[in-house]
């Protein structure tokens, strides 16, 4: 007899990763055509751009899709990077999950390496063509030519060409790859994921040639690079137990104390030293001799001994200005505001959140703003309703800060509203990386800093809309003039022209006390109008975090 | 009438003068306004009328929240005078709207965009001249009937009340010009309701009883009022009120009697002190028990009743305190069709005909 167990039991295999991908492309954001495209592109670029950064040159990118038929394209992406040694060329592209980030907590555009490769697999399932990969690392090295596919049984590549070839270029990668895919203008588009991206990467040059042939240069607007990150290690308050754990398993060092030194992140040995005691714990403890209730005990006291917050050149913000140049040149406005807020912390991870307001100019007047999500310089073109920033920007009463709003919806009006996070580990939702989790945290940031420039849109707003609705109204006496001169000539058997020119004269004398008669007293209430909204939400987030601590509390009894 | 009727010409030419008088001296003209709200009505104890009080307001040309107001205020009295008066002709309120709404040129802006624009400047030019609406060649819609035994000469044409079938008379707006003859009635009997008028007109309730009944839709208007007060004052009949036994119902009466507050600058014309209210009231319901027939009040009605209880001339009234006081103990109002519970022509057979010959009225 067999049983139903070993029945099973030869059923039950290993998975390999990319035939995980095959069944499950949605989750990495390859489930539709339109999106694919995208996609594709959005992998490549965020390559380049963390290949040139690590390099410290002047990022220069040229983007080109050729369109094969109707739902067929090539996607060639070229850099002025650091290139790829030989050896390392089929596992970067042909493996999923290998890569070098994702065991580090630094700010980075990609996270776990799926991204390119699943790429190469997307182009192999729905062409069957080989991706075609150029590299060089060096004007004295010979440059790299690789054609392969990924061996989806196995999660290796396959190399079916590895040669040298001649390259006009000293150093730099490129890849062509062709996939199935459609070609759309609009809002989730190539042509906006590379408009989004030039803008939050004003160091950048970029060179995009379209389906149509069309050539479309985003220059850079500042020579100034990022700053370059550092690897952090995690930080003690908001890690969670099962991390704790794991660390403690993984540590290299002998002690309690010589762990929690060497392996977080702003834990010296004075602080260590009152950590261990908190806990009722030898300092000279062997980590993986802890038992659960240790490891327990150990976990609160990491939580309520005061650590200092994170250090903070991990983080590479845009910076307000320089976002503030991204965005004059990318988009057409009367008044841009920016801001970066200070970094901040949510378990255990530091991040910061920068925003940006363009208004006016040629931004569509009667529509909802037009919402920017970026995520460590990267556009978030999809699932805009699952994610924290447009909870952020919806939650807040946008009315005293100059722009209309109904109900807990976007607001309305001529405005493009730019956030941005940078992080260590951004949370998001799921592997597409399209949505950022709602962290209370992290939504807090966004608020003040969306606060921030609201303040200043909402003095421009009353300043400069009010006074030209204001000369609107005022210019309105000119038409009205001729009427009343009819209407009194009818009425009193009077010529009209001469009661045209005295009601024109008498205008002009009037003229200032009419322009005199508004504007200041709208700014005022305006001003007083936010102060009270910002000061109630204080006290409401201030309930909230009360309560929280109450929940939590009942949790922990 | 003739001699009157060159006057008002004048009248509206007099307004535009003046405001001519002002432009010629430089000054930002402006137009003075009775102010036609609560605030500025006054119950006169003595006459039992509303009145208008002596507050006013300035409305200027050059300021930007008054400009358009005082375009559309000269613009309309030049239409009214150019167009109506001048040419001895009458136009509807709706008519008067279209004349006046245009787009102003190079604008997207209209004169009038609505109808309530047009008529609140027709009464403000009522308030300013001191004119009438009527007198001004101004029409509303015709919302009325009436029937009985009385003959009316409607611009020359006979009209025999007792012989309209059952529609009846269609009450003109303006009645002023009206004529009776051949009044042969003990009373009359106002309703709100047209359905009541049509169960007692189809009951033959007025050659029976003796009377004329009339009706409005809901509110009466002005030429309704004119038409029963002309009766009160001309053929020394008394007017009776049939209304639901609701704060509305009250209102609608009181109305009648002392004006309203939106036109208590034309009360002298339209109100008729000595009108009675014969019901339904709240003391029906428990005589002719009704309870059954009880709507609840919801909190609108809660608040109509306690703005109106408190208006001056509802406030030193006991029988209609006393009245508001049941509406809330019994938290309810009851339709005058309540009655058709005790029989179809209960309310002409037996119930009018009784409390009016036991004169049980409300004042």
């Amino acid at each position: 007899m067999v049983t139903i167990a070993e029945e099973l039991a030869k059923k039950q295999r290993e998975i390999s990763i990319s035939e995980f991908f095959l069944k499950n492309r949605h989750l990495l954001g390859f489930d539709n055509p339109t999106r694919a495209l995208m996609m594709v592109v959005k992998e490549a670029v965020d390559n380049s751009l963390d290949a040139t950064t690590e390099m410290k040159v002047l990022p220069e990118i040229k983007i080109e899709l050729k369109q094969v038929t109707e739902d067929r394209f090539i996607v060639i992406v070229e850099d002025n990077g650091p290139g790829i040694v030989r050896q390392q060329i089929p596992n970067i592209f042909g493996k999923l999950l290998y890569g070098s980030k994702f065991h580090s907590l630094r700010q980075n555009r990609g996270q776990q390496g799926i991204g390119i490769s699943a790429a190469v697999l997307y182009s192999q399932l729905t062409t069957g063509k080989s991706t075609k990969i150029y590299s060089r690392v060096g004007p004295k090295k010979a440059a790299h030519y690789f054609e392969l596919q990924i061996d989806t049984q196995k999660n290796d590549p396959n190399v079916l060409k590895d040669q040298e070839i001649d390259w006009d270029k000293d150093h730099g990668t490129k890849i062509e790859i062709e996939i199935e895919g459609r070609y759309l203008k609009g809002k989730q588009s190539v042509d906006e994921y590379i408009k989004e991206t030039a803008i939050v990467n004003p160091h950048a040059t970029f060179i995009y040639i379209s389906p149509e042939k069309e050539k479309l240069v985003y220059e850079r607007v500042t020579e100034e690079l990022p700053v370059e990150t550092k690897e952090i290690k995690p930080h003690p308050y908001g890690i969670e137990l099962g991390h704790l754990i794991r660390m403690l398993q993984d540590t290299r060092a002998n002690t309690i104390s010589g762990f929690l030194q060497s392996d977080f992140s702003r834990i010296g040995q004075q602080t260590a030293k009152g950590i261990c005691s908190k806990a009722d714990l030898k300092a000279e403890e062997k980590p993986k001799k802890l038992d659960g209730r240790q490891i327990e005990a150990l976990f609160k006291s990491l939580q309520e001994t005061k650590i200092m917050a994170p250090p903070g050149d991990c983080l590479s913000p845009i910076k307000a200005e320089l976002l503030e140049k991204g965005l004059k040149k990318e988009i057409n406005a009367d008044f841009y505001v920016t801001s970066t807020r200070p970094l901040a912390v949510y378990r255990g991870m530091p991040f910061q959140i920068e925003v940006g307001i363009s208004f006016g100019g040629e931004i569509e007047k009667e529509s909802q703003i037009r919402l920017m999500r970026f995520a460590n310089r990267v556009p978030l073109l999809y699932q805009q309703g699952a994610c924290a920033i447009t909870e952020a920007v919806t939650d807040m009463n946008w009315k005293p800060y100059g722009l209309q709003q109904s109900g807990n919806n976007l607001p309305t009006g001529p405005a493009i509203i730019l956030v941005h996070i940078a992080s260590v580990w951004v949370p998001f939702t799921n592997e597409a990386k399209e949505a950022i989790a709602h962290y209370d945290e992290i939504i807090k940031e966004m608020k003040l800093a969306l606060q921030e420039c609201g303040r200043k849109l909402s003095i421009y707003i009353h300043k400069h809309i009010r006074a030209a609705e204001q000369r609107d109204k005022i210019n309105l006496f000119e038409k009205y003039i001729p009427e009343l001169a009819s209407a009194l000539s009818n009425l009193t058997n009077n010529k009209r022209d001469p009661i045209q020119e005295r009601l024109q004269k008498i205008l002009k004398k009037e003229l200032p006390t009419l322009e005199a008669e508004n504007g200041a007293i709208e700014e005022d209430e305006s001003v007083q109008n936010i102060k009270e909204q910002e000061g109630n939400k204080k006290i409401k987030n201030e309930k909230k975090e009360k309560q929280t601590t109450l929940n939590t509390k009942k949790i922990r009894r | 009438m003739k001699k009157k009727k060159s006057k008002q010409p004048l009248i509206l030419k007099k307004l535009g003068d003046n405001v001519l008088k002002q432009i010629d001296k430089g000054k930002n003209p402006n137009i003075i306004v009775p102010i036609r709200a609560l605030s500025n009505v006054i119950y006169n104890e003595k006459t039992k009328t509303l009145e208008l009080g002596n507050k006013t307001a300035a409305r200027y040309f050059f300021n930007v929240a008054h400009a358009k107001k005082f375009l559309q205020t000269i613009e309309v009295a030049s239409i009214l005078k150019k167009e109506l008066l001048d040419t001895d002709k009458h136009e509807h309120l709706r008519g008067v709207f279209y004349m006046a709404k245009r787009t102003i040129p190079e604008t997207d802006i209209n004169l009038v965009d609505d109808q309530v624009e047009s008529d609140k400047i027709i009464e403000d030019l009522e308030v300013i001249t001191g004119l009438s609406r009527e007198e001004l060649h101004v029409s509303a819609n015709k919302m009325g009937s009436m029937v009985g035994k009385l003959t009316v000469v409607d611009s020359g044409d006979k009209i025999d009340c007792s012989r309209l079938g059952k529609g009846g008379y269609s009450i003109p707006s303006i009645t002023d010009e009206l004529k009776f003859k051949k009044v042969n009635a003990r009373y009359v009997l106002y309703m709100e309701k047209a359905a009541i008028f049509e169960r007692l007109n189809e009951d033959k309730f007025w050659l029976k009883n003796n009377c004329i009944l009339v009706t409005s839709q809901g509110q009466t208007t002005r030429g309704i009022r004119r038409l029963l007060q002309r009766l009160a004052d001309e053929e020394k009949l008394p007017i009776y009120v049939l209304c639901d036994a609701d704060v509305y119902g009250a209102y609608i009466y009181s109305v009648v009697k002392y004006g309203s507050i939106a036109l208590a600058h034309a009360a002298e014309r339209l109100t008729i002190p000595s009108v009675k209210y014969v019901g339904i009231t709240m003391d029906d319901v428990v005589k002719y028990d009704l309870k059954k027939q009880i709507i609840k009040l919801d909190d609108k009605d809660l608040a109509r009743i306690k703005q109106v209880s408190q208006y001056d001339w509802f406030k030193n009234n006991k029988d209609w305190q006393r009245q508001f006081k049941l509406m809330k103990e019994l938290n309810g109002k009851v339709e005058i069709q309540a009655l058709a519970t005790k029989g179809i022509s209960f309310i002409s057979e037996k119930y009018l005909p009784e409390k009016i010959k036991n004169k049980e009225f409300l004042d």
